[in-house]
């Protein structure tokens, strides 16, 4: 049978705020546990939560980027259940009010297509702790930095039909919170999570079937596999005349294996009520124009203006606005290294490789946007060859050397384009070497005899001590030779 | 010394005929003496108060003091204070230590007062008796001896029998349903409930949120009026409390009453008043018109509702409020908890009293799937029309007067295995919580040799002239200075 696959997400984004939430305590990551937590975060008796304003600037900011209408009145509410990393009893949440509505956002489709994916609400909330059962032997410990953190929680429509547009989508999402900078967007750290609810139709049905999610994944590539992964496992168990139970499934990336976590019939029930400790908030329209007086470039506007701007094609507009790191560093580039790209093929040659290598990201990289720059100046005025500029990135990455120039007299890659003095190391070269001379000339076929110029090209860079620009020996030896 | 009230020993201390030191060394032998019988103390801080003491002494010598500076107080033990152990009457919160103030507590530190020690209370403030408190109930000294004890009222029992015992001039309490007032109308003392929102939150262990309410217990108006100078405004730290000036309540105490508009609920002088209940607070009333006010007749059609109400809002806050004692991060812990759920339950199931896991329950049950918008919404729905009963009475009339309690104090153990009858117990208060109004005790005549009181309710932010009308009443009569025994 065909079947048709219908697939909404739920992200969670970490708000980029100094301070929590609901306390004044900092949000910076790494620390020592519990060392970021103050005693409302410990959920103290009698503490009592104050709402951080920036996280509502953040939150109607996100909301104004995907197009959506801003409740005016928004309520908190108390999400009961009991974990020992939820220090309250309760999540302090929106369910019935949440700060952002109905909303949406466009994908391109690797077919050129553009696809609009609805998002039906986000919501403003406090993350969890985190339970560390690794570290202590036979027991849980509690670490409550993270506590209180605020969130948005984005929820979509299910209009994704497959992995492609679900991981486009999430792409794009992250494009947008960077480049509010509303979100560090480092999934490594948790950032980031993906939720995501598939269900598998006959093909053009209407009624849509039993969903599953799948919680937390924190990379695109698990969400790819995570996607394919449930798809199959659910076509499997359809195909043979079984039923989707709806449950909750967790994802292990490393082995692709996914395993239920809980069922519908074991679900918590929640007993959300308002939280009587927080009044509902106003926002009113002074609040809303001054977060959108704030709202920079987004990716979409990017993207158009780096195709006119930069006279980029699509698909390299696309890739270098989606991350609002990478489009700040190609810009940065491109003011420094005029040909445009030249730079959008070093950014995603070369810089793009090593920071895969070594898991980096833009963000830590060893060089600047301004010193690839000035490299592709270098290359596009013929100061080095490629092979020469390949040189001067690795010493740039490894930090010997900060400037471009200084790296090309040191390592002695400049080129040597003075063709007068070129052709007389070809017209030495190719006097020492007769026979190699007299076979060329005897050969007729033109194919091996361009595979035979390789064989003065080596005594000619040796030489040149490297620096011959190898493109004029090539014209200089064709002609000579041909000559 | 004991028998004077807060503004009476402030004007001693100040003129220097007794120190700060020789007042607290007295009201700590007094406790030492006499709390034996009434338990109205969980713990007390001798040392930490006569250092406080010698700290107070030594500001009034340089001149640069506050009323209270060096008076003895003490607070109920639901208010965290740093470094004493804060127990909320409860076996859960047993060695609790706070490493930070209440804005209360935090309040009477930067004003000077000394504190003595934790009010006994019922546990988590759920109860209407003092007898729910993990630390054995408080006995009201009225009628101590003569007979069966009775109850102080609760949850603010402890604070209440403290100050009509005389063992200190006043006590801070709090109010969810009448924990106040009903327990100051059993003891015979003077206790306010404020507006909720006019006195912070933070550091008040929290029942249920969006009702408790942080107060005063002391004998007279004045002394009320003095405390709430120290405890009301705005705290950045509760954002439910209200960003609007406070008033110097002592300012306008000595305003004439006359043109008072008065109004009596007539939901409130029905069958569940006895007769010799119903006479003393119409007295009190007709002491009223002599000073100048004028009575009429008004209703809340609404009141009956409130028991219901309340008993659905208050538990469902609570059964999430006290969540987080679960045996994970302080207070009590189960011994050798098998897995997470085992020290769950058996954390709560060990750790919690009686009437407190009644309120989990009903709290949990009327907030779940299903439930939710019979209970709680219909609670809140009730909630409204309670209030708009109160702002429609206000229009008009000034102040609102009904009795505190339908009874006097009644005989320990007597209701304590009844909840419902002990529930009825705050039968006039608990509306004035819905509805989120000020209102106050007041003592007002006897019935078998216990204190009644007089409830005076006014409008959003009336504190001033509640205790205005509280205070010319005291300037009339002399149930105030009555003393047991």
């Amino acid at each position: 049978m065909q079947w048709d696959i219908v697939i909404g997400l739920e992200i969670h984004v970490q708000l980029a705020t100094r301070t929590k939430i609901f306390s004044g305590s900092s949000t910076a990551y790494g620390a020592e546990p519990n060392t970021q937590a103050n005693a409302v975060d410990l959920a103290m008796p009698g503490t009592l939560p104050v709402p951080n304003e920036q996280a509502f600037r953040y939150a109607v900011m996100f909301g104004l980027a995907v197009n959506a209408e801003i409740e005016r009145r928004s309520v908190f509410e108390r999400k009961n259940y009991f974990y020992p990393d939820l220090p309250k009893g309760y999540q302090t949440t929106q369910l019935e009010r949440p700060i952002v509505g109905p909303g949406y956002v466009d994908i391109d489709l690797a077919n050129g297509e553009t696809r609009r994916v609805r998002i039906h609400h986000a919501h403003l909330e406090e993350d969890a702790g985190k339970s560390l059962h690794e570290d202590f032997h036979g027991m849980t410990g509690v670490d409550l930095n993270r506590a209180g953190t605020p969130l948005i929680e984005v929820v979509t429509e299910p209009d994704m039909n497959n992995a492609e547009e679900a991981v486009a989508f999430a792409k794009k999402l992250h494009g947008i919170v960077t480049s509010l900078g509303i979100c560090d967007g480092d999934m490594s750290q948790g950032s980031m999570r993906f939720d995501v609810n598939i269900s598998l139709k006959p093909k053009g049905s209407d009624t849509l079937g039993t969903r599953t999610e799948t919680k937390n994944l924190n990379s695109f590539r698990f969400m790819e596999q995570a996607i394919a992964h449930e798809v199959e496992r659910q076509m499997d168990i359809l195909e043979d005349g079984g039923r989707i139970v709806q449950e909750t499934r967790l994802y292990n990336g490393d082995r692709d294996k996914s395993r239920s976590m809980r069922t519908k019939e074991e679900a918590n029930d929640y007993r959300y009520f308002p939280c009587p400790d927080l009044l509902p908030v106003e926002i009113d329209d002074s609040f809303i124009s001054e977060a959108r007086n704030r709202l920079p470039e987004l990716p979409d506007a990017r993207k158009a203006r780096f195709k006119d701007q930069y006279g980029l094609n699509d698909y390299d507009a696309g890739l270098l606005s989606g991350d609002s790191k990478l489009a700040t560093f190609f810009e940065e580039a491109a003011s420094h290294g005029k040909d445009a790209k030249l730079v959008a093929n070093w950014i995603q040659g070369e810089f793009s490789a090593r920071l895969n290598a070594e898991e980096k990201t833009v963000a830590d990289s060893p060089i600047t946007g301004a010193q690839l720059g000035d490299l592709v100046v270098r290359i596009a005025d013929n100061t080095v060859s490629s092979a020469g500029a390949k040189k001067v990135f690795e010493a740039l990455w490894s930090g010997e050397n900060d400037n471009v120039d200084a790296i090309i007299d040191a390592k002695g890659l400049k080129q040597v384009s003075d063709t007068g003095a070129l052709e007389a190391m070809v017209d030495e070269v190719l006097a020492g070497m007769p026979d190699q001379v007299a076979q060329y000339q005897q050969e007729s076929d033109p194919k091996k005899q361009k595979k035979m110029l390789g064989g003065f090209m080596g005594p000619l860079m040796k030489a040149s001590k490297g620096q011959g620009n190898p493109k004029l020996f090539n014209e200089i030896l064709v002609r000579k030779l041909g000559g | 010394m004991h028998n004077k009230s807060v503004a009476e020993l402030s004007r001693e201390l100040e003129s220097g005929q007794v120190s700060s030191v020789e007042l607290t060394q007295q009201f700590l032998d007094r406790i030492k003496q006499e709390d034996g019988k009434y338990n109205s103390f969980i713990t007390v801080t001798g040392e930490q108060a006569l250092a406080d003491a010698r700290a107070a002494d030594e500001q009034r010598a340089t001149g640069n003091a506050t009323p209270w500076t060096g008076v003895p107080f003490a607070h109920k033990d639901i208010f965290c204070t740093n470094g004493v152990r804060t127990t909320c009457g409860s076996k859960m919160l047993e060695n609790f230590v706070p490493p930070y103030d209440a804005t209360v507590t935090a309040n009477f530190r930067q004003a000077g007062a000394v504190c003595l020690g934790k009010t006994n209370m019922d546990e988590f403030a759920m109860g209407s008796s003092t007898e729910s408190s993990y630390f054995g109930a408080t006995t009201n000294p009225w009628r101590l001896g003569q007979g069966e004890k009775r109850v102080p009222g609760g949850s603010s029992g402890g604070s209440a029998a403290a100050v009509a015992a005389r063992l200190v001039p006043a006590a801070t309490a709090t109010d969810t349903g009448g924990s106040i007032r009903q327990p100051a109308a059993l003891c015979g003392v003077t206790g306010l409930k404020p507006t909720y929102g006019r006195v912070s939150r933070y550091g008040m262990i929290a029942f249920a949120s969006s009702l408790d309410q942080g107060g005063t217990i002391a004998r007279s108006a004045e002394d009320n009026a003095l405390m709430l100078n120290v405890m009301a405004g705005f705290d950045p730290k509760d954002s439910t409390s209200l960003d609007r000036e406070v008033p110097d309540y002592t300012a306008t105490l000595n305003e004439p009453l006359k043109g008072l508009k008065i109004g009596l609920p007539k939901e409130y002088f029905s069958d569940q008043l006895s007769p010799a209940m119903e006479q003393q607070v119409r007295n009190a009333v007709k002491e009223y018109e002599k000073l100048g006010a004028t009575v009429k007749e008004v209703s809340l059609p609404n009141a009956k509702l409130a028991i219901a109400a309340y008993y659905v809002i208050a538990p469902a806050e609570a059964s999430a409020n006290l969540s987080r004692f679960d045996g994970v991060r302080y207070g009590y812990r189960c011994e050798d908890p098998k897995d997470l759920m085992d020290l769950y339950t058996r954390t709560r199931a060990e750790g919690f009293g009686t009437e407190v896991k009644r309120r989990i329950l009903v709290g949990t049950y009327a907030l779940s799937a299903g439930y939710f918008d019979a209970y709680y919404l219909k609670a809140q729905k009730v909630r409204r029309l309670i209030q708009q009963d109160f702002i429609n009475a206000f229009r008009e009339v000034d102040v609102l007067m009904s009795p505190t309690t339908p009874s006097p104090a009644f005989i320990q153990g007597e209701k304590t295995s009844d909840p419902v009858t002990m529930y009825l117990e705050d039968v006039f208060t608990i509306a004035i919580n819905l509805a989120g109004i000020p209102a106050m005790s007041v003592p007002a005549g006897f019935v078998d040799g216990l204190p009644v009181g007089l409830q005076i309710i006014g409008d959003y932010f009336s504190e001033a002239r509640l205790l205005n009308a509280a205070h010319q009443f005291q300037q009339v009569t002399d149930w105030h200075q009555r003393e047991p025994q």
